[in-house]
């Protein structure tokens, strides 16, 4: 029988396998950031013991980092302890780091692609559930404990039991003004918070081999909030024209020789999946949440449901609490909903193309009165390239707050915390009760529908956008 | 870690069922960044309370708790064995465990005894009379024992053999440092260092 994707990856980095065991699974690369790995560092320290390929291991800053004044002290003593812990901790181990303030620091889901060190067939890990990011390029990607850091940074091995394996597809052409951030809210509202629980989802089909790595990075990167351990999708040309040249990438012979194990990294026809969903991408449309998980999302032409029309007892009471938590009734179109902030940013949708599409929709535009716009590049590459282009100037002139790189208010563990009570259209991936700040309330969105949104003041597509004044 | 075959010393009533972990270590504990010291959270919100067993001069020094069923529910938080382990608990007998909580107990040098609730009754009424009554912990024959009852507890092979030996998922995994070194040579030249 023939092997999925997902199969052949782990079977490749099998170091030992015993019956009654788990496998033992070499990590090719391991990321770490300030949050989940302090402890880590301080059982290798009471035990004695080093980091076994430093060379393997590659850690920044991103969680706690602030977006502004960022030559200054950290304020908050929490975050200022975690970063410092992080830097001496990489010093005494040896374990390379950019910093704040370098030009490799960034959200550590988008620094890891962009330095070209996330490949095909790889195993990729780091103590952060979206890891799922890196699946994107084919690699088997995924989050784990404190702990379980602490072991990878001693053996550079996990010992895991397989993961279940379900394929998404996704056939057709998207819609035009559909992005990769609607569908994958899409798929989630289909399959549920639990659909993929224990599962490494395949995403397939027309409609991904059309996305832009950017693109496969998004859906792969919220494949975790439909409870999948990781999400994959198959490398392809797409994928080798986005690495070569990159720095961390193969060269010359070796370019050549990757090429050919890479072109193997597909699922044969005839493996089994444990599950599989089909989806018909022609009748996506641009995807909001309206409730407190990523599941409870509608189309943007639709309205908040009504709790009463769930049949599931549990969904209701669900969705009843999620209206009364963002303060929604009922019926209102969701084209309706006013927002005062609009967060353009995270490891979903905070790499240039997501400021290229937000930034077109933008541009000659202004920012509604009373709506905060921040954006925040994923990384400081993201944000240099953005300058470079003149992206900045078209936030900045529209009336939006143009950002250092980090997480920011996606979990707003720094200073960008939305307000209690306060709402926002977010390009992040979780719309939990108080993610964004104690009280908050997010909406997920695309980088489109942001801007959009931040231009009328209610939740938008940029179709419903008057036409912007021809240029002299 | 250090191995544990059998433990005699004094016991500490616990007499709550339910005890999720983040009555173990509230939340605000989680900031710190170190791996010990976390004693001071152990069960911090109740402990404002004088009246709370912990605050009780006669359980002062006891490193075995004796808790209502259900122990360690909840949020899959780690420190909560730290928070016992650093108190000074090597073992937890209770009649019920959380899942998460008695895999990381496990991992983290903590015996989890499990035992019918009329045991842990029996505990109670016992140290409540004479709180001074040694209780042995052994692993071993995998009894509960005070005064002249002995009572079996449950505790899978697995975890047993690896309490017994002291060893944490890094030492079993360094054991076979081998194959791991011989992964490593095998690995194709072009794949990506971050240094
Ligand atoms: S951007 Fe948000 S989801 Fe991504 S790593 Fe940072 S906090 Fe986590």
């Amino acid at each position: 029988m023939g092997r999925t994707l997902a199969e052949k990856v782990w079977e490749a980095h099998v170091v030992r396998r015993a019956a009654g065991e788990p496998d033992l699974l070499y990590v090719d690369l391991h990321l770490i950031h300030e949050v989940t790995s302090p402890q880590a560092f301080d059982g290798l320290r009471q035990a004695g013991r080093a980091v076994r390929r430093p060379d393997l291991t590659l850690a920044t800053e991103d969680h706690n980092v602030p977006t502004l004044d960022i030559d200054r002290p950290i304020a908050d003593p929490v975050s200022r302890v975690q970063v410092e812990a992080l830097r001496s901790n990489c010093a005494e181990f040896g374990v390379p780091i950019y910093p704040l303030g370098d030009a490799d620091q960034g959200i550590v889901h988008v620094v890891g692609p962009q330095l070209g060190l996330t490949q095909p067939g790889m195993t990729v890990v780091c103590g952060d559930s979206h890891t799922s990011t890196h699946g994107a390029f084919g690699a088997l990607a995924f989050g784990i404990g404190t702990s379980e850091v602490e072991h990878v940074l001693a053996t550079q091995t996990l010992p895991l039991n397989p993961f279940r394996t379900m394929a998404v597809t996704l056939e057709g052409e998207l819609p035009p003004g559909v992005s990769a951030k609607d569908l994958v809210l899409a798929v989630i509202a289909e399959i549920g918070t639990g659909g993929g629980q224990g599962h490494v989802i395949e995403f397939r089909g027309s409609a991904i081999r059309g996305l832009s790595m950017e693109a496969r990075m998004t859906v792969c990167n919220m494949s975790i909030e439909a409870g999948a351990r990781a999400g994959m999708i198959a490398p392809d040309e797409t994928t080798f024209d986005y690495l070569e040249g990159r720095p961390h990438a193969p060269q010359g012979a070796d370019w050549a020789a990757a090429l050919d194990y890479w072109r193997t990294l597909v699922t044969d026809d005839d493996a089994v999946f444990d599950r599989e969903v089909v989806i018909d991408a022609t009748g996506l449309a641009p995807f909001v949440t309206w409730g407190t998980n990523p599941a409870q999302g509608a189309p943007l032409t639709g309205s908040v449901p009504d709790p009463s029309s769930y049949a599931d007892t549990n969904e209701r009471v669900a969705a009843e609490k999620a209206l009364t938590y963002m303060g929604l009734q009922a019926g209102t179109r969701l084209r309706d909903i006013p927002v005062d902030t609009v967060f353009l940013g995270s490891c979903t949708n905070g790499r240039i193309e997501d400021l290229r599409a937000a930034a077109g929709v933008i541009r000659g535009r202004k920012v509604a009165d009373g709506v905060q716009m921040l954006v925040v590049p994923g990384s400081v590459r993201v944000r240099l390239a953005a300058e470079e282009e003149g992206l900045d100037v078209v936030f900045t002139d529209a009336g939006a707050e143009w950002r250092h790189a980090g997480c920011s208010m996606c979990l707003g563990m720094n200073p960008d915390q939305l307000g209690s009570g306060k709402r926002s259209a977010s390009t992040s991936n979780r719309n939990f009760e108080g993610r964004q700040g104690k009280g908050g309330r997010t909406h997920l969105v695309s980088p489109l529908v942001a801007a959009a949104t931040a231009v009328r003041g209610t939740l938008s597509s940029p179709a419903d956008l008057l036409p912007t004044a021809p240029k002299d | 870690m250090d191995s544990f075959t059998t433990l005699t010393g004094q016991a500490m009533p616990l007499q709550r069922s339910d005890v999720d972990t983040d009555q173990i270590i509230p939340a605000v504990y989680l900031k710190r960044v170190t791996r010990s010291g976390f004693e001071d959270g152990l069960f911090a919100a109740w402990r404002t309370d004088p009246a709370f067993v912990l605050n009780q001069p006669q359980f002062a020094g006891a490193t075995i708790l004796v808790a209502g069923p259900d122990f360690g529910t909840g949020s899959s938080r780690e420190h909560a064995v730290w928070a016992l382990r650093d108190y000074g608990f090597r073992a937890v007998i209770a009649a019920r465990f959380g899942d998460i909580f008695r895999g990381n107990a496990g991992k983290g040098g903590l015996v989890t005894a499990q035992v019918d609730q009329s045991v842990v009754r029996q505990l109670w009424a016992v140290l409540e009379s004479d709180p001074a009554v040694p209780v042995t912990v052994d692993l071993q024959t995998r009894t509960v024992s005070w005064l002249d009852v002995t009572e079996p507890f449950e505790l899978d092979d697995y975890t047993r053999w690896r309490l017994l030996e002291g060893l944490d998922d890094v030492d079993l995994t360094l054991r076979h440092e081998e194959s791991v070194s011989q992964f490593e040579a095998n690995r194709p030249g072009w794949l990506p260092a971050t240094a």
